[in-house]
């Protein structure tokens, strides 16, 4: 350390990098939705997905178009806070009964038909502007620029508004999904084979609880990652997949006692 | 005494304006004969072209029988022009008046052919109007009865026949009169309207030393406008609903923007917003003399007391209206909507689409039954191998691919609504939601119950996806 530089000139310059950087400084808390799930919470800087900033979710393989599991992923995160939801369509087959299912119910949320995908993005923009809204969710085709989600971040930081942009690519594997872009946190959800509904009779028809691979693909300020997941609750909670997070213990090695 | 109008019932029987009293009485015994009121048919137009402010900023009464309607930038707001055309024929002939409408660029050519040309309503397609009149008979351009005939007597029957005349020998013949309306008609000279204003609206105006020519000097007299307009309007309770902002130039000439906001508002800053965001839509020309501002329909706006929270925080309830008008006002009417349930079992009728503001939606949907994210709207055949009656699907083919199922629920019967149509009585679909091997699920159904052919063609659909 320089000679003359104290702990108050030290202070100052971490919360000027942190400026810098877009992390909240060391007055200001980071504010997340928590998964509830302490091994995906503790992946995330943020512990939970933070607000105030653009996520990309999308469904992976050939459900890109259709985005279901992604859909379901930002209408159960956003069930959890409080407050009325945007959701910007592109093409209006959404069934809204699915979102009050995962916990968004019809009361929270206004839908707007943008039709184009240019015109989501700007309606997005402009719900991120409104401060208030609990978040903004953006069904999104096209591709995405860097500085076309750069515009995003910047009016969800501002607003504090949390921005998830759900990209439903028309092709099956779109080149755009790899571009690099701006968002905090981009996800992809895959479907896998769900378990059977009841654990001890596995021969019994019937559908259990859809199970994802949830991927994190890329983190600002953390390490990708994947996790296995059964899907939304009506409270907007997934969990981890039963059969790995509750794996049966180890046998133990037998020891008696003569 | 004459006959000096007839409605199309007398039209029908025969009877025609400016015959004789006595002839149509003759005619038609017991013929129901009121007194022509001309100063009172004036004042009704009058009203009728003040109603017809619902439409458009600017509109005028065309007596005898006539009215104009500037709609320029105001179509959207009725979802396109054929729309409105739609709308206001179906209004006028509720309150018992048939009446004929057309759109076109200029006030000319819509005159001629809402008069002339045989469809009640018509959209003449822009830059069209020319060729839209040009089969229309001499008469259509406005001119005096006199003018006309002596034009016959010449051969000029049709429109089109004159504006392909030389204007010259026109001119000397019959006077400016012919050759301006075949201008005004055809968009060559500039023809304003002159705007009717109800007496009870909310008006502010301001004329300008200097004419105005750039976007920052029409913001700052927006800001004027809407603080004197807001001031009366908050002394009288109410709120606008659509606004007027009309640009008086300097070459006579009047522009207009009309907004709309989808509760009562009479926030300067919020309306200033929506008005300034239009701005690009007006030419100023040679510069704008003259700014209006008016609010043809206001409703009672209640006080709102803000709740103050005593723990400091700001609640999340933040008024959605001022970003909802933003968004409708640009995409246009019906893009922004809340879903609402309908006391339906089917699926594609169990939302309905309500709007954003105002009554909050219900949610009856069961939670226990499984519904899909994605609903394919119209459901979307598939080839499918599954036992009869009541198996689920053991395989099907969507879009090429194929999908072994793995896993599956149902059926969960679905019957028709026999109180709306009478084919529906004994219709029912049975759901299935499968898996397939990768995951993915879907949401089958199949025409008919398996057994009774009555009930379904067997045939499978995809409705939708999870």
């Amino acid at each position: 350390m320089q000679p003359g530089m104290d702990i108050a000139g030290l202070a100052a310059l971490r919360s000027e990098v942190a400026r810098l950087e877009r992390r909240p400084g060391p007055g200001r808390q980071a504010q997340s939705i928590p998964f509830a799930i302490p091994a995906i919470d503790q992946a995330l800087p943020a512990g939970g997905i933070a607000t105030g900033a653009l996520h990309e979710v999308a469904s992976s393989g050939a459900q890109v178009e259709h985005g279901t599991a992604a859909t379901l992923l930002a209408a159960g995160l956003l069930a959890r806070v409080p407050g009325e939801v945007l959701w910007v369509l592109e093409q209006r087959d959404i069934h809204p009964p699915a979102l009050a299912a995962a916990g968004l119910t019809p009361d929270r949320v206004v839908y707007v038909h943008a039709r184009k995908p240019r015109s989501v993005l700007l309606v997005v923009e402009e719900g991120l502007r409104h401060r208030g809204l609990a978040g903004v969710v953006g069904e999104f085709s096209g591709a995405l620029s860097l500085t076309a989600s750069r515009r995003l971040q910047l009016a969800a930081e501002q607003s504090g508004v949390t921005a998830f942009l759900l990209r439903r690519s028309r092709c099956f594997d779109d080149k755009a999904l790899l571009a690099p872009n701006a968002a905090v946190t981009r996800w992809r959800v895959a479907t896998v084979p769900s378990a059977p509904p009841l654990p001890h009779a596995p021969d019994t028809p019937g559908l259990g609880c859809p199970r994802w691979r949830l991927e994190l693909i890329r983190c600002r300020g953390g390490e990708a990652h994947a996790w296995m997941v059964e899907a939304f609750d009506a409270t907007g909670h997934c969990r981890l997949a039963a059969d790995m997070a509750d794996r049966p213990a180890a046998p133990q090695p037998r020891r008696a006692v003569a | 005494m004459a006959v000096a109008a007839a409605d199309q019932a007398a039209l029908a029987l025969g009877i025609r304006p400016a015959m004789a009293l006595a002839h149509a009485r003759a005619m038609v015994p017991g013929l129901a004969v009121v007194d022509a009121d001309p100063a009172g048919d004036a004042a009704a137009l009058a009203r009728l072209a003040a109603w017809c402010l619902r439409y458009a900023p600017l509109t005028a009464a065309d007596p005898p029988d006539g009215m104009w309607l500037d709609i320029t930038g105001c179509a959207h707001l009725h979802g396109g022009e054929a729309p409105l055309l739609a709308d206001l024929l179906e209004r006028l002939a509720g309150g018992g008046m048939h009446a004929r409408a057309t759109v076109a660029d200029t006030p000319g050519a819509a005159h001629a052919v809402a008069r002339f040309a045989p469809a009640a309503a018509a959209v003449v397609a822009p830059g069209a109007q020319a060729a839209a009149i040009a089969t229309l008979p001499a008469g259509a351009l406005r001119l005096s009865p006199e003018t006309v005939a002596a034009l016959r007597r010449l051969g000029f029957d049709r429109v089109g026949q004159l504006a392909d005349t030389a204007r010259g020998p026109l001119v000397r013949r019959f006077g400016r009169l012919v050759a301006l309306r075949l201008d005004q008609a055809s968009g060559r000279v500039f023809e304003p309207i002159e705007p009717a204003v109800p007496d009870a609206m909310v008006t502010h105006r301001l004329s300008f030393v200097e004419p105005l020519l750039t976007a920052a000097a029409f913001g700052q007299v927006i800001d004027e406008l809407l603080k004197a307009v807001c001031t009366e309007l908050e002394a009288a309770g109410q709120g606008a609903r659509p606004l007027d902002l009309l640009f008086e130039r300097v070459d006579g000439s009047v522009q207009a923007i009309q907004i709309g906001t989808a509760a009562p508002s009479r926030q300067a800053g919020h309306l200033a917003r929506l008005l300034r965001e239009r701005l690009e839509e007006i030419d100023p020309g040679l510069g704008v003399e003259a700014m209006q501002l008016r609010v043809p329909l206001a409703e009672a706006q209640l006080f709102h007391q803000s709740v103050a929270a005593l723990d400091g925080e700001a609640g999340p309830a933040t008024d959605i209206a001022a970003l909802v008008d933003r968004i409708e006002n640009r995409r246009g009417p019906g893009s922004v909507w809340r879903a609402s349930a309908v006391e339906s079992d089917v699926p594609e009728r169990s939302v309905a689409s309500v709007p954003a503001i105002g009554r909050r939606p219900v949610s009856s949907w069961p939670p226990a039954l499984p519904r899909p994210v994605r609903l394919l709207d119209p459901p979307q055949p598939v080839d499918v191998l599954a036992l009869l009656p009541d198996h689920p699907p053991a395989a099907f083919i969507w879009r090429g691919k194929r999908h072994r199922v793995r896993r599956a629920d149902g059926p969960e019967r679905i019957h028709g609504e026999w109180w709306r149509r009478r084919a529906e009585a004994a219709a029912l679909r049975d759901y299935f939601a499968v898996e397939d091997e990768d995951g993915s699920r879907f949401w089958l159904f199949r025409r008919g119950d398996g057994t009774d052919p009555a009930t379904g063609d067997l045939r499978w659909f995809l409705h939708g996806l999870f």
